[in-house]
């Protein structure tokens, strides 16, 4: 019955051939537009750590000054970032299952083989526990321990890519490397990873490329490595040396935990609460009701707004274009059918049934909207390619379309194209066969 | 043309009418919409930056070798490239103007708010810069009244300082925000420590480092070198010579000295592009969403409009055969199309007015200017009769003998 029904949709089809491209091609447009954005808007919005992005916390401390807040138009809002002496004392809590402090710098390597540039590397001063809250994937060796923390050990974990750049892809654990004149022992090398949103540097920059090289915090303290990113500061102190920033209201260290249950949350929230307090007997945290907060992996990317708003526009734009699209498709498919009517009427006086007519013609609705599925994905690709193009390089980790993305274009679409189909096709379900015999 | 026959006409397929109106109506909410949003970009992309963006090269420069000697090298670079011809200003500088990235501090017009503890501070925020007494050449930027630095004005700064400038250059806006008068020369210009500084000079406005940014003329340039080992440069040339010195920069500079490394040399229209890549992007893009969803439209009214020639080809050469012109053929197509194109454009301009709503609530979008919607009306209106001016020639070409004839 399928394959009759088929075998009728297609000879439909090809009766009106031109029609019937005009509405592939509505739906293909339609859907190829919507799912650009689509696809963009996902990645943008994406879990990028969904096995325990609810378990992962960014810390703020509101150490601002009296007069003004942190962010004039939203006064709301905390520092995103800690100072140093603020995320040192953190660490000495063992609330959180794990914890880390961190800030980026740029250092140049300078490769021992002579046929290699110098380059800059992107690094990550942080602390042990990165690697396995983050859970970092590794190709050779491993993360450094608490012991490397405490005694500013100069080891390096590098990235896949700087690893395959400076040493070929070959196990390079127990190489050394030199960044900005300092040796550095290479104790685990990582494989691909690459989260997107970077959800950490999400204040900064969110579709940045992955760090190179990752060296124990501890290692800063006294080489003096100026911060990457933002640094804002604060205070009518006078800071004239490093140690004097370090002891600074300056917040420039961003600051994670992992708490893995709701009581291990309160608990932390009341000893960020009890640690306010108390620096507040030392004359710090000058509000009134400094407070703290911790926001989850996707608070925090909701709350650094990592999603481009212009998106939000081209996805409600988008989705009015689809409309559009059914819409001229539901106009066209009524003329169609309109025509078909006298061929309905016979086909009704010769013993169908409306829900025969009704399955029949839904068929070849299903056919366009596949059609015009397959369009779509082809038009996206093409879009996401033109999207790359136009950003120059900023989104080039967005314009990937995953499995999920492609089933789900195919089934909107055809979904799609059968509620479209659904109105012009009851109402040729309607036709009297009398009617058309008559005017033969 | 009488309207009436048309209009009962349209009524007695009130769905496709429907329809269509429903199409055109969404179809001019978008396009106004989008063609709105793309002049804001436009406009804000071809805003005057104030400096002389097209014959500016800028680069990077990370002292790392054992032997680095950051003083001696900046001097060494500074002088060499001053000294290649075409070049007209070079200076060193820790951000640049108009890349998105760069440092802003808090300043005041008096120094007495900072004896009282807790005064509540007038407090001024300027983009600040450091740069060397070739600053204004370096730039390309007017001097309204004063000087540029004095060499001996220019030293090297720690990035951990308490000191502010003996003295500083603000743009025309600053001075204004500042000391609500755009003649400043000779006050004094307090830093957030209380520390003064004279204003020296008052430059044309200039444009700062985050193209978001409201106060975005809001610069002030200070005499100094940033503290190495990092520091970048801004090289400005003769017009028409930058790609010629680019060159040589490139092919001479990194070989003056392994110590350091030179990255990043580029014109910095480039810069500026990838400031404004977002606006670049959302531009292109919703240019290409007007032109496919225009032209989803028009094959939609011509598909309609073709389709319907053809099921009333018998009525339309019966029409023909008793008497009615071509004229009157084809006037019907476009009368009928003009009738359904104004109802949409009607719902239309709710729609447009309603989608501006939103933006405007949710995105802090601007409130559209109404002239475009009278603009995206016409359009409309023109863009439904070209759809259908096609199908309707070849009605009105159909012959009264057609009539004649059996189906």
């Amino acid at each position: 019955m399928f394959l009759y029904n088929l075998r009728l949709a297609i000879k439909s089809i090809r009766r009106n051939l031109s029609l019937s491209v005009l509405m592939v091609a509505a739906i293909g447009i339609g859907i190829g537009a919507c799912m650009t954005v689509v696809t963009v808007y996902y990645m943008m919005s994406g879990d990028p750590i969904p096995h325990k992005s609810d378990r992962l916390f960014a810390v703020q401390l509101n150490n601002w000054e009296a007069p003004g807040p942190f962010d004039q138009d939203r006064p709301e809002r905390l520092p995103e970032l800690l100072t140093y002496q603020d995320a040192m004392n953190l660490m000495e809590s063992d609330i959180p299952t794990r914890k880390l402090a961190m800030h980026a710098s740029g250092l140049t390597l300078d490769p021992a083989n002579p046929d290699i540039n110098p380059m800059l590397t992107t690094t990550l001063f942080t602390t042990t526990d990165f690697f396995a809250m983050f859970d970092l994937p590794f190709q050779y060796g491993g993360a450094w321990d608490e012991s490397a923390d405490s005694s500013a050990a100069e080891v390096a974990v590098i990235s896949r890519s700087l690893n395959e750049t400076v040493f070929g892809g070959e196990n390079s654990v127990g190489e050394r490397i030199s960044l900005d004149n300092r040796e550095f022992l290479i104790i685990g090398v990582l494989d691909h990873w690459e989260p997107v949103p970077r959800f950490y540097s999400a204040h900064n920059n969110a579709f940045g490329e992955t760090d190179d090289a990752f060296i124990p915090l501890s290692v800063n303290a006294t080489w003096e490595k100026q911060n990457f990113g933002n640094t804002n500061c604060w205070g009518d102190s006078p800071i004239d040396s490093y140690a004097a920033f370090l002891g600074s209201e300056c917040v420039w260290i961003e600051y994670w935990v992992e708490l893995d249950t709701a009581a291990q949350q309160d608990r932390y929230l009341s000893y960020l609460a009890a640690y306010i307090s108390e620096q507040k007997r030392l004359g710090r945290f000058p509000i009134a009701d400094a407070s703290a907060e911790i926001h989850d992996v996707n608070d925090w990317l909701v709350y650094n707004e990592v999603v481009n708003p212009d998106f939000r526009v081209l996805l409600g734009l988008a989705i009015m274009f689809l409309v559009v699209c059914l819409i001229n498709t539901v106009a066209l498919l009524l003329a169609k059918f309109s025509a078909n009517a006298p061929r309905v009427g016979l086909r009704r006086a010769l013993g169908a049934s409306k829900a025969t007519i009704f399955k029949q013609n839904l068929v070849e609705v299903g056919l366009i909207g596949l059609g015009g599925g397959m369009l779509g994905l082809l038009l996206a690709r093409l879009g996401l390619q033109g999207v790359k193009a136009v950003n120059l390089g900023q989104y080039d980790q967005l314009v990937r379309m995953d499995q999920t993305l492609v089933i789900a274009a195919l089934l909107v679409s055809v979904v799609a194209a059968l509620i479209a189909g659904l109105y012009p096709t009851w109402r040729i379900c309607q036709v009297p066969p009398a009617t058309y015999l008559k005017t033969q | 043309m009488p309207i009436r026959p048309i209009l009962s006409a349209l009524l007695r397929n009130k769905t496709g009418a429907v329809l269509l109106v429903l199409q055109i109506a969404i179809t001019m909410a978008v396009i106004v919409n989008a063609a709105f949003i793309v002049s804001q970009r436009l406009a804000k992309m071809n805003r005057d930056p104030g400096f002389d963006v097209p014959n500016m090269i800028a680069f990077q420069s990370w002292g790392f070798g054992a032997d680095y000697n950051h003083e001696v090298a900046v001097k060494e670079d500074t002088d060499y490239l001053a000294s290649l011809p075409g070049v007209l200003g070079v200076t060193t500088t820790a951000s640049l103007p108009l890349s998105n990235s760069g440092s802003a501090n808090t300043f005041a017009a008096t120094g007495e708010e900072f004896d009282e503890a807790g005064a509540d501070t007038p407090e001024i925020v300027a983009n600040t810069y450091v740069m060397n007494e070739q600053v204004l050449d370096a730039l390309g930027v007017e001097l309204v009244a004063g000087r540029t630095f004095y060499p001996e004005e220019v030293s090297y700064r720690t990035p951990q300082h308490s000191s502010f400038a003996p003295s500083v250059i603000m743009t025309r806006d600053l001075a204004i925000e500042t000391y609500g008068t755009e003649d400043a020369l000779g006050k004094t210009l307090y830093d957030g420590l209380g520390n003064p500084a004279e204003v020296v000079g008052i430059i044309e406005n200039m444009q700062g480092a985050w193209v978001d940014w409201d106060d975005l003329t809001h610069v002030l340039l200070m005499p100094g070198i940033a503290a190495g080992p990092f520091l970048r440069y801004i090289v400005r040339v003769e017009p028409g010579r930058r790609d010629e010195v680019m060159r040589v920069i490139e092919e001479t500079l990194p070989a003056r000295n392994s110590e350091r490394m030179i990255r990043r040399i580029q014109p910095f229209t480039e810069i500026v592009a990838r400031s404004y890549r977002r606006d670049h992007s959302m531009t292109i893009l919703l240019i290409a969403t007007v032109i496919m969803l225009v032209s989803i439209t028009s094959l939609g009214i011509i598909g309609l409009a073709s389709f319907a020639v053809r099921q009333r080809t018998k009525q339309i050469g019966t029409r023909r055969a008793i008497g009615a012109t071509r004229r009157d053929i084809l006037g019907y197509f476009m009368v009928e199309n003009w009738l359904v194109t104004t109802g949409g454009v009607l719902l239309g301009a709710l729609l447009t007015v309603a989608v501006n709503m939103w933006l405007v609530d949710a995105y802090s979008l601007e409130k559209l200017d109404w002239a475009y919607i009278p603009a995206g009306v016409l359009i409309l209106w023109v863009l439904g009769q070209l759809a259908v001016l096609v199908p309707a020639i070849r009605a009105s070409g159909i012959a009264p003998a057609i009539a004649t004839r059996t189906v």
